[in-house]
């Protein structure tokens, strides 16, 4: 008998075969992405998660036959009550098959309706993010070349005369002399300069002469060891080092521009942090540096975070452009147009005082769409949003949209919604032209 | 040199007390039991590990297959959802005889399943008669690692698609892939490779009618019923086994593509009597685990703690459900169980009844002896037919139903008492036939002088047709490895009228 301990063995032997049932099945797994989002629990897409099949997608055929008509005996056990000549109603599960329709498919094993497969969060984004695309990604065409650039790694113990570091060489010169006792020059001065002078002495003494020898042999170790032991080794070289980072060579600031007015419920607010982190979720996935700025406004805008963004109730009337100022503010300060891609998604329930809107207008129009990526707009509707039909800052927005194709706006009043109105708005074009009515 | 105190005590075990545990086992199985087993292999592994084995069929080396993945995510869940417990155990039909054991098994869990599975199981499969012709566990480790080389370098020449379709169409297939009827083949897996190797060269020898591209003859010469026949006997008809035929015969597959049909067929012939022996194999290796602990409690050499922890497991193990609680099928280890202590008790202690019954061993003193020639002779069919006793119908409880279609209702039509018992015990005996289970689908005739198209039969009842859907994805596979159209009538027998007629022509690949 051999006893063999194989926990050491490799694991994940059907990675593999996991991956090709993924793969084959990738149709219906795009489409369990989708529903997964779109069943609103989009705080999990960071985690990865688990995904149903249907069954007919993986589903293995074969030569099998079911019972339809006919007579056909089952035996079953735990009888406590019936004798011989009773009848029983057939059990309700449906046709000829009934009662021991169940015995056969307790034969046959495999009565799954869907497989389950637990995504990792790269596959579950990669899914989700498969037939997706950023609008006008194409024009920065650097998004997907990745520059280098030479940043400051420690030091190294080779490199060219130029990038010695003076003061490391010099340091650890120092701590190797002391180290292995090198003897000071000017010790050395001093013992030669009294042996000149025992020297110049005539006649010499016994006690000189013994001196004299003393020194002269002590003169020579010295100098042995000064030879020995130099001033720079080459083990003592520091040279700078250099390495090649990957710059983040695609950078983009995302500013979340939400309405907290009281006309604002919660459940509007809701919709509206969906849509945001969907959004957020998205462009994390395409860019190395992704900044978040939170904007509320009701009357007045400010600069919060994401708590109180979402949860900090605020009452007052609107004033929607006091929001844009603010973000442009924000932007002119830390996020240079040149180095940034800048997104813009502003959620609001279509309210804003009637004064303001063409100053809205105007500082979208002439401050904000020229150097934005891309700006969406979503109105949040409560229950009755069908009989109140446009709202002023919809129809402002809708003319603006007219004329600029990576201006979106878009309604939703339930969260189902909001999956299919991101998609659409993000949805890959295919001739890079964005745009849509 | 077996020492005679405690093996050990508590759950905790090591190396050192696995093998003690396996020599006082050991001692017991042979010595007592007179059990015959295959050399013994102890893996220990993981439950991760664990749920590999359990995709392959407890197989440890399997080709890359899309079915095992879902296999395994279908298990993986089960597992992490806590429906399923894994097994205690898995054990491979080789020889060695390979079983795993999981590292967070008790002590106790291990003693058990070396005698469950070591001992129990390995007895099975080394003295059970259809698994002796149907299968050759020396080479069994030997052709998987052949199978998978050959299957992924068949990937790597001509593309994982081109592979996939052909495994594919072969694994619907499967259950048409053994010689039932004509009687096993024992196969002969050893030198595989070079048998691979010499298939082409036969083929480049070998003239086969199918492949004749030259034109026919203008004039359709009548074939006659002789030539007919001729035809038949040289391609071997009528054909069960779908995938020999194919493997053999289909006029347009590659070398490697009849290669890899062979090995789905090997691989469906080495399971083949798994199922048909699936109640007795575990009441045996439950029986014998049951006995072994037992005895290692009256020696002394497990403490009652742990003899308790064996009876909550192996309580577990064999409970049957009532329909009632949904129950539409018998436990193999209950049921098995049951028959394997009912036949120690006719042999030693019999009553009036066993007499009548079991004239042959009531009484006979060699319970041992009778069970190992049970375990030998028998399937589970057969088994039943011979061995289940009126006391076993008592305590489970049986009852039969009719379930015609023509009522309303579902009579009763057995129970448990005199009048009953045979009949329950022919009906039970009767699920357990692989007939029931199999549809009889055999091939027929080749049109050879025609357009190729290939003729099946199914054997069939009315009523009892095959399922549509599965049909005709089974049906286009089939017509994809032929490469040409083929036909598919269901015949009802006791008429011998085609009830259905189906038929698929190959898609272009």
């Amino acid at each position: 008998m051999d006893i063999i301990d194989r926990r050491s063995n490799p694991h994940g032997k059907n990675l593999e075969n996991r991956r090709r049932a993924l793969g084959r099945a990738r149709d219906a797994v795009q489409k369990a992405v989708r529903d997964a989002v779109a069943n609103g629990k989009i705080r999990e897409v960071g985690e990865g998660k688990a995904v149903a099949i249907p069954a007919e997608a993986l589903h293995e055929p074969g030569f099998h036959r079911v019972f339809t008509q006919g007579a056909r005996h089952i035996v079953l056990t735990g009888n406590h009550e019936f004798s011989r000549g009773d009848k029983l109603r057939r059990p309700p599960s449906g046709g000829g098959g009934a009662g021991g329709g169940a015995g056969q498919a307790g034969t046959e094993g495999g009565g799954e309706d869907a497989y389950r497969f637990l995504l990792s969060r790269d596959e579950f984004l990669d899914l989700f993010f498969d037939d997706l695309e950023l609008p006008d990604l194409v024009k920065r065409e650097i998004a997907t070349t990745e520059t280098t650039a030479p940043s400051r790694a420690g030091l190294s113990n080779d490199g060219s005369p130029s990038q010695l570091d003076l003061g490391r060489t010099m340091r650890y010169s120092m701590a190797r002399r002391i180290g292995l006792g090198r003897p000071k020059p000017a010790e050395l001065e001093e013992i030669e300069a009294r042996i000149v002078a025992l020297e110049d002495i005539r006649p010499l003494s016994a006690e000189a002469l013994d001196e004299l020898e003393i020194l002269r042999e002590r003169r020579s170790a010295l100098r042995q060891r000064l030879t020995r032991i130099p001033w720079i080794d080459p083990v003592d070289l520091r040279y700078r080092r250099f390495a090649h980072m990957p710059k983040p060579s695609t950078r983009a600031v995302m500013f979340c521009l939400m309405d907290v007015s009281g006309s604002m419920t919660e459940r509007m607010k809701d919709l509206a942090k969906q849509f945001f982190l969907l959004l957020h979720v998205f462009l994390e996935k395409r860019y190395k540096t992704l900044d978040v700025v939170f904007i509320r406004h009701a009357e007045t805008a400010e600069e919060v975070d994401e708590d109180a963004f979402f949860h900090d109730p605020r009452t007052g009337g609107t004033v929607v452009s006091t929001a844009l100022e603010e973000m442009i503010s924000v932007q002119r300060a830390r996020y240079p147009a040149q180095q940034w891609n800048i997104y813009v998604a502003q959620a609001s329930d279509g309210d804003n005082s009637p004064s303001d809107t063409p100053r809205t207008v105007s500082l979208l129009e002439e401050g904000i769409l020229p150097i934005v990526q891309y700006y969406a707009y979503i109105e949040v509707t409560g229950t009755g949003a069908i009989i109140r039909g446009e709202t002023d800052l919809w129809q402002a927005y809708r003319g603006v949209a007219e004329k600029n194709p990576h201006l979106a706006i878009r309604q939703v009043s339930d969260r189902r919604e909001i999956f299919p109105v991101f998609r659409e708005l993000f949805a890959r074009k295919p001739t890079g032209e964005g745009s849509h009515a | 040199m077996t020492g005679t105190g405690l093996l050990y005590q508590g759950a905790d075990w090591n190396f050192h007390i696995i093998r003690d545990c396996y020599k006082a086992i050991e001692e017991i199985a042979e010595k007592e039991l007179g059990l015959n087993v295959f050399p013994n292999r102890i893996e220990v592994i993981s439950s991760e590990q664990m749920l590999d084995v359990y995709t392959a069929n407890g197989m440890p080396i399997s080709y890359h297959h899309w079915s095992y993945g879902k296999r395994f995510a279908s298990h993986e869940n089960a597992y992490r959802r806590g429906l399923m417990g894994l097994a205690y155990e898995v054990v491979i039909n080789s020889n060695p005889c390979i079983s795993y054991l999981m590292e967070e098994n008790s002590a106790t869990m291990q003693a058990l399943v070396i005698a469950h599975a070591a001992f129990g199981h390995n007895h099975f499969f080394k003295n059970n008669r259809i698994f002796q012709e149907w299968t050759d566990p020396s080479q069994i480790l030997n052709y998987l690692e052949f199978a998978r080389g050959y299957i992924a370098r068949c990937e790597e020449l001509h593309g994982q698609g081109a592979v996939e379709r052909i495994l594919d169409a072969a694994h619907a297939l499967q259950g048409q892939g053994v010689n039932r009827h004509s009687g096993s083949r024992r196969v002969d897996l050893k030198d595989e490779q070079t048998r691979a190797r010499e298939r082409r060269a036969y083929e480049d020898s070998s003239y086969n009618d199918l492949w004749r591209t030259l034109p026919q003859s203008a004039e359709p010469h009548p074939v006659t019923d002789g030539e007919r026949q001729a035809l038949r006997r040289r391609f071997g008809l009528p054909e069960e086994n779908l995938l020999y035929f194919l493997e053999k015969h289909a006029p347009r597959l590659a070398a490697w593509e009849r290669e890899i049909i062979r090995i789905v067929r090997l691989m469906a012939q080495y399971f083949y009597p798994q199922p048909q022996l699936k109640l007795m194999n575990e009441g045996c290796a439950t029986w014998v685990h049951d006995r072994i602990m037992t005895r290692l409690h009256e020696k002394g050499r497990i403490d009652d703690a742990a003899f308790l922890e064996t009876i909550h497991s192996t309580t577990n193990v064999i409970t049957q459900f009532g329909y009632e609680q949904g129950a539409t099928s018998f436990n193999p280890y209950a049921l098995g169980f049951a028959m394997m202590k009912d036949i120690e008790r006719i042999c030693v202690n019999p009553t009036e009844e066993d007499r009548r019954w079991q004239p042959d061993i009531a009484g006979n003193g060699d319970p041992y002896g009778t069970l190992r020639h049970a375990w030998a002779e028998y399937r589970d069919e057969s088994f039943v037919l011979q061995f289940l006793s009126p006391t076993v119908m008592r305590d489970f409880r049986m009852f039969r139903l009719l379930d015609d279609t023509r009522d309303p209702y579902l009579l009763v039509d057995a129970i448990h008492d005199d009048a009953g018992y045979r009949d329950i015990r022919r009906t039970v005996a009767a699920s357990y036939d692989p007939s029931a289970w199999y549809a009889e689908i055999e091939i027929v005739d080749v049109d050879s002088l025609g357009d190729r198209t290939l003729r099946l039969e199914h054997r069939t009842k009315e009523g009892q047709m095959l399922a549509e859907k599965d049909m005709k994805l089974t049906l286009d596979a089939l017509a994809d490895l032929w490469g040409y159209r083929v036909v598919l009538d269901e015949i009802d027998v006791p008429s011998g009228r085609v009830v259905a007629s189906h038929e698929a022509q190959q898609r272009s690949s």
